[in-house]
């Protein structure tokens, strides 16, 4: 049926029986809720950039909801979290809301980050949501500090760090799991394997297509998992989460999902075929958490169609709201660079810019 | 006023600071067991443990990675690098980490990190161990970037870097670890030197030279041979090269009229063209002469001992600037 070697499609119509009623009915509720808000919201940003209200490169979490959403559900407040730059779904889930993300898709001042970070870069610090960044695998350091200070302070705050199995091919992850298991801290590295990095399949990047296995390679716990099954996500990543917060050990997981539009909004994605994207679709995470609750009797037909018109209504309001906000003022162009600039200026010492 | 090298002035500083702030660590290559490469860390495993002087791996990307995201979660890191040649490999980190992340969310971050350690030539190292890395760092906003020349200046600097809740990168001299210098006595108080601030290490009047690090002592040494000729020569050490201290380095000029700007890396886009750049964009009138630049010259770093020679500035170099300036010969 045209599937990457690796990816095994999702054999049953909804959730492992077991990892969803471990997950238990209000967690399934509420992941259901929020992989239909990152959802709607992703398709209406889809149409604001066909209708040029949103610019730059734009990468889209449709079809990957179960991963942010079942490993954040079994994170606590104080826990920090930090991906690639497709971080909308995950900024929506850790802090920020669609309001203030589709503003910042759109440039303006009332976005997470004031309009300066875009799609790409999405934080909301004090939620403990670190971005959001532009350069493949450069934020699994930063993931490794965090979780280096937590140890340092002697906090049980564990960090999540999210990233494409592009980035795994970087010297960057290498160096960064090896500290991690060297120094024993409190990290949990979920590789996104959605098989492409780009236009590039994963058997055309790295010589391991099993990469969890690469784990080993570092002492390090690694474990695979359906991507697809936002039940088993939180089930693993709950565990994961337990041996960092009481054992400060770290662990690697690999969660095999797939991305249902291509990788920007300019890619037509001609290097898979129509048969593949079809066969993932049967196995949407978003139908198969349905599926559960239905199955289950944890929610009614009628629930679930107000939850996704929900969904849909604020992604519309996120749309207005952004639409109607404020740029930047250019007088603010200098913000945001140097908390003290002692005497510096964005423009000093060059021919002033035309300020009309 | 004690006399220490630069070296233990450093090392006070981070000790003073270490002590200060439970936030503030060390982190590098062979700070702790083995006291540091150029033993600038020594005695700080002992007196602060593991946990705050950390030992790392042969790995500049990540652990100047490690050392950003444990700052945007409230630490204060202190970065060594075993030289900045090395530094290289962490320059994503920098560049596009440290240097960023403030306003790439909006101001949600400050970065108070510093990066540390000896850069530019040393003595017979080839290319790979010479580089002299400050116009790069310069060129970046989001960062500053600071060179002392004396233990004192290494000291009061130091402790403001680690202070300052921006990135610092502080660039030292393998050359100028031993060197000594007046540094006043820790029990006299905390003794701190802004950021942002150049110091007139000679007062002049015929001729501005502009320098830092160990160019300071090829301009001292010129302005030595100078005064036998009778030109007095004003020898400013900017100390902290990005923030500029515009005001005293025009104060300066506006009274020599003549600038010759010292530096130890290429011409290309150098330091020096900035600042002749700004000189004679903004003092035009000023000028009694185009502002003459003494660099490196354009081309890596040869091993051999006569080749390096010529390739580095020297003393002399800065003295015929200076006269070139002057229109004398
Ligand atoms: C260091 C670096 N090199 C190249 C790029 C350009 N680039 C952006 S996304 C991408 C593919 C990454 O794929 P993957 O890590 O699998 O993540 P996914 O897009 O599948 O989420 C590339 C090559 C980049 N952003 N950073």
């Amino acid at each position: 049926m045209g599937v990457p070697s690796g990816h095994k499609l999702h054999e049953q119509d909804r959730c492992d029986d077991a990892a969803a009623t471990a997950f238990g009915r209000e967690r399934m509720r509420e992941a259901f809720q929020q992989m239909s808000k990152i959802r709607r919201f992703e398709e209406r940003a889809a149409r604001e950039y066909a209708s040029g209200h949103i610019s730059g490169f734009c990468h889209l979490y449709i079809g990957q909801e179960a991963v942010a959403v079942g490993a954040l559900a079994a994170t606590k407040a104080g826990d920090h979290v930090i991906t690639a730059y497709r971080d909308h779904g995950h900024a929506l889930i850790r802090g920020c809301t669609p309001r203030n993300t589709m503003a910042e898709l759109m440039g303006k001042v009332t976005g997470n980050a004031r309009g300066r970070g875009g799609s790409m870069h999405m934080f909301a610090a004090e939620q403990g949501f670190h971005g959001g960044h532009g350069i493949v695998g450069a934020h699994i350091p930063l993931a490794t500090g965090m979780g280096f200070a937590s140890k340092y302070q002697g906090k049980d705050d564990v960090t999540l760090c999210f990233f494409g199995e592009g980035a795994l091919n970087q010297g960057a992850f290498y160096e960064s799991l090896n500290l991690a298991s060297l120094w024993k801290l409190p990290v949990i590295y979920v590789v996104e394997n959605n098989n492409y990095a780009m236009g590039t399949a994963l058997e055309r990047a790295s010589a391991v297509t099993d990469l969890y296995k690469k784990a080993e390679g570092f002492a390090m716990e690694g474990v695979l998992l359906d991507g697809m099954d936002v039940a088993k996500t939180w089930q693993v990543v709950d565990q994961a989460v337990a041996r960092a917060r009481t054992e400060s050990r770290p662990t690697f997981i690999e969660a095999r999902c797939y991305r249902f539009r291509g990788h920007s909004m300019s890619d037509p994605a001609k290097y898979r075929t129509n048969q593949e994207v079809e066969a993932f679709k049967q196995v949407d995470p978003i139908a198969l958490c349905r599926q559960s609750l239905i199955t289950a009797g944890w929610a009614t037909e009628d629930e679930l169609e107000r939850w996704d018109e929900e969904a849909s209504e604020a992604a519309t309001d996120a749309s207005t709201f952004a639409r109607e906000s404020p740029a930047p003022r250019l007088e603010d162009v200098g913000l945001y660079v140097y908390k003290d600039p002692m005497g510096w200026t964005p423009d000093e010492a060059t021919f002033p810019h035309r300020r009309d | 006023m004690p006399v220490i090298t630069m070296r233990e002035a450093l090392n006070q500083a981070l000790d003073e600071e270490m002590a200060r702030d439970p936030k503030v660590f060390l982190m590098g290559e062979e700070v702790g067991e083995y006291q540091g490469a150029y033993k600038v860390s020594q005695g700080l495993l002992q007196k602060f443990g593991a946990q705050r002087v950390v030992d790392t791996p042969i790995t500049e990307l990540s652990f100047a990675g490690v050392g950003v995201g444990a700052a945007m979660i409230g630490l204060r890191p202190v970065i060594e690098m075993m030289t900045f040649n090395f530094c290289i490999l962490a320059l994503d980190q920098i560049f596009n980490g440290a240097a960023k992340l403030r306003l790439m969310s909006g101001g949600q971050y400050h970065i108070p990190i510093v990066f540390r350690g000896p850069n530019g030539p040393a003595h017979m190292l080839s290319a790979q161990h010479s580089t002299a890395t400050e116009n790069w760092f310069c060129n970046v906003p989001g960062l500053k970037v600071v060179s002392p020349s004396t233990p004192a200046d290494a000291k009061g600097l130091l402790k403001a870097a680690i202070r300052d809740d921006d990135p610092v990168i502080f660039l030292e001299s393998e050359l100028m670890y031993a060197n000594t210098g007046e540094v006043p006595d820790p029990a006299a108080g905390d003794f701190v030197i802004p950021l942002g601030k150049a110091d007139v290490k000679r007062v002049g009047k015929d001729v501005t030279i502009l320098c830092w690090s160990k160019a300071v002592f090829h301009a001292l040494g010129a302005a030595a041979e100078l005064a036998k000729d009778g030109i007095e020569a004003e020898v400013v050490d900017l100390r902290t090269l990005r923030p500029l201290d515009v005001e005293t380095i025009y104060r300066s000029v506006r009274k020599t009229h003549r600038v010759v700007t010292v530096e130890e890396g290429s011409p290309y886009a150098g330091i020096g063209a900035e600042l002749a750049y700004r000189i004679q964009h903004d003092l035009f009138d000023e000028l009694d002469a185009p502002v003459v630049r003494v660099t490196a010259l354009d081309v890596p770093m040869p091993y051999a001992e006569n080749l390096e020679n010529l390739v580095l500035p020297t003393p002399r170099d800065v003295a015929a600037a200076a006269r070139a300036v002057l229109y004398r010969s």
